[in-house]
């Protein structure tokens, strides 16, 4: 496995642009599972766009496909039929060892348990993307602190997860998924678990913080009351994207517009 | 990555005690078992081994181990001292005769008879007065475990409460003895190593032996042969059973011939067998166990370092690595709970001999005892899809 560029170099606007300057391409992405013989299709032809810089929320009822489709996206679970393409690269075209290895260097999680390593203190959990791409244990930890300083966390690099409340353990995740630069980070309900003040802390970090024009951030949600932190939101139903919202602050209620 | 995988290990306080007490079990039954087991087999030839000269044993054909008694004709002795080769022979007399106690009882002894001339056969190690002893009228040696025990003259009976008035009082240097009828006067008080025969050992002469022993055709039980330098014991045994139609074993081969008997003919290894096995078992269950629920509690997070790029391969060595640390601190434990249960049996009765192959064997076991414990583990992992970190 190649050493992970360093941080300063990977970070380089512009030096990974997609030609098209688009971070996802997916064009009639179809995903089936089979559940007791049957096949269940999750996804029915998905057509999905993001742009460079871009934030993009996919919302939709539950089994509608929206984790589906990041899970395809992020390299996760392979697609049936249709194509996507992830910065100008094709996951069916890559070997099991190729799409892990992207996985780790080009996307970043941030999941709705947080799933940070209980037995880690914050500034390991963070250091763990970097530990998967060969980076030295006191290198990684160096990087990590810096990530939990950006986060408002410095004073809790020690901290066990236990020990830290919903929220900071949610800005803990998001320093995690940001700390090895990956260029495309895939959360999913990051703010389900929060209150709401707390939810638009955590909003507010991703955008400001994980967002440039590099990168490329997609998020599946329930939470309305977030809706306005996306450039644009996918509306998905019965494995198909029904609808594209330009100006997802419309959908917000005026308090949380204000707020 | 290796260090991750340590803390998630020891993360889990419960069940990292958990399953390094499955495997400390394991290595502790296998272990203390197995050693048991070597201690009864090595005390089957305690006689051979306490009977350092003589390089060949020879005796009836027919014997099949130390204590099958089988005399020979006196003159067999005189036949083997003219095989070639032989620098010495020596007569040694084994039986079981009854002493009678102060008390009136009667106690059977295992009474050996040495050779008058060269005291050949005497005891490992006199405790008090010397072999030599042996060559005054009367004169018999006996073990020190039977001196305290079966021989000590008991006390007597308080006529009020029925019990007796004292401790036994060990038997000692110029207390008597009477054996057959024949009166015996202890000279010397020695050790010798634990047999499988609870009999008190007296040690006298080959002739004085013959005395006490009931009037038979047949006495010697055992020729004693030494070899002359540079003689290889195998071919002399060889000579003396072509020359003399005797059995001739060197004292390994004696011995080994003992231990297979006992073996062959008795339940010990089978017992010492299952305890073993079980060992083997309950540890492979509580360890697999225990291992196997440890990595299902932490299957989202093996789910979310695979979908942050942990490939197969390195889960692998972090669940060997955790394998590993609790196979090698749980073996430390058992394995030296074995030696601290050793260490405290002391001088006890207990056979307990650890030699080096029981703790190779036992972390053979426990080499396969954690393969199988993180195997299940390390397959659910290697089959876990990591999308499993998107379900709720």
């Amino acid at each position: 496995m190649p050493a992970l560029m360093p941080i300063e170099q990977s970070h380089n606007p512009g030096s990974h642009s997609s030609a098209r300057g688009l971070a996802i391409h997916c064009k009639n992405v179809t995903k089936s599972f089979s559940a007791g013989g049957t096949s269940i299709k999750a996804l029915r032809g998905i057509d999905l766009d993001v742009k460079l810089g871009e934030l993009a929320m996919l919302v939709g009822p539950s089994g509608c496909g929206k984790t589906t489709l990041i899970s395809v996206v992020a390299g996760i679970l392979d697609r049936d039929e249709g194509e996507c393409l992830v910065f100008d690269q094709d996951f069916s075209k890559m070997s099991g060892r190729q799409k892990t290895r992207f996985r780790g260097q080009t996307v970043g999680f941030v999941f709705q348990q947080f799933n940070l390593l209980p037995a880690l203190t914050a500034a390991q959990n963070i250091a763990v993307p970097l530990l998967i791409n060969g980076v030295s244990h006191s290198a990684a930890v160096k990087v990590a602190k810096e990530m939990l300083d950006r986060v408002g966390l410095g004073d809790r690099s020690e901290s066990l997860p236990r020990q830290l409340s919903g929220g900071q353990q949610q800005r803990v995740a998001i320093a995690r998924a940001m700390v090895h630069k990956p260029r495309l980070i895939v959360c999913d309900e990051p703010t389900s678990a929060l209150d709401h003040e707390t939810g638009h802390v955590v909003m507010r970090l991703l955008k400001n913080v994980a967002l440039d024009h590099d990168r490329a951030l997609v998020i599946v949600t329930h939470d309305a009351r977030i809706f306005g932190f996306a450039d644009r939101v996918f509306k998905m139903d019965d494995g198909r994207i029904v609808d594209v919202i330009a100006n997802p602050s419309s959908l917000m209620s005026p308090a949380d517009q204000q707020h | 990555m290796n260090l991750v995988a340590l803390r998630m290990l020891m993360g889990d306080k419960a069940k990292y005690i958990g399953i390094i007490f499955g495997v400390a079990f394991a290595s502790l039954l296998m272990t203390q078992q197995a050693s048991i087991f070597v201690g009864l087999m090595t005390r089957t030839f305690g006689f051979v081994s306490d009977t350092g000269q003589p390089d060949v044993w020879v005796m009836d054909p027919k014997v099949q181990f130390i204590d099958d008694l089988k005399p020979l004709q006196d003159t067999m002795l005189y036949r083997v001292r003219g095989v070639e080769g032989v620098e010495w022979a020596v007569p040694l007399y084994k039986g079981l005769l009854r002493a009678r106690l102060d008390n009136g009882n009667f106690q059977t002894c295992n009474v050996i008879g040495i050779d008058d001339g060269t005291l050949i056969g005497g005891p490992p190690e006199m405790l008090e007065g010397s072999l030599a002893d042996l060559r005054r009228a009367d004169s018999v040696i006996v073990d020190v475990v039977g001196a305290t025990s079966r021989l000590a003259k008991q006390p007597p009976i308080d006529p009020a409460t029925g019990k007796p008035m004292g401790p036994p009082v060990p038997l000692k240097v110029g207390d008597f003895l009477e054996l057959n009828d024949n009166r015996a006067v202890v000279v010397g008080i020695c050790r010798v190593s634990r047999t499988f025969q609870s009999q008190p050992v007296v040690y006298t002469t080959y002739t004085r032996a013959t005395t006490f022993a009931p009037r038979e055709r047949r006495l010697m039980t055992f020729v004693l042969v030494k070899g002359r330098s540079g003689e290889d014991p195998k071919a002399l045994c060889e000579r003396i059973r072509e020359s003399t139609g005797l059995a001739a074993y060197t004292a390994d081969e004696f011995s080994w011939k003992t231990v297979v008997y006992f073996m062959k003919f008795t339940g010990i290894p089978i017992n010492f067998g299952i305890s073993v096995i079980l060992g083997f078992l309950v540890g492979t269950a509580i360890a697999g166990q225990t291992f196997y629920n440890f990595t299902l509690d932490n299957l989202k997070q093996f789910g979310a370092l695979k979908a942050m790029g942990a490939g197969n391969l390195r889960l692998l060595g972090m669940i060997m690595l955790q394998a590993l640390v609790v196979g090698l601190i749980g073996y430390g434990v058992g394995v030296g709970a074995a030696a601290g249960f050793k260490y405290l049996s002391g001088r006890s009765e207990l056979a307990f001999r650890m030699i080096w192959q029981i703790p190779v064997i036992t972390a053979g076991a426990v080499t396969i005892i954690v393969v199988l414990a993180s195997l299940l583990s390390i397959i659910k992992v290697i089959r876990l899809e990591p999308a499993i970190v998107f379900k709720g």
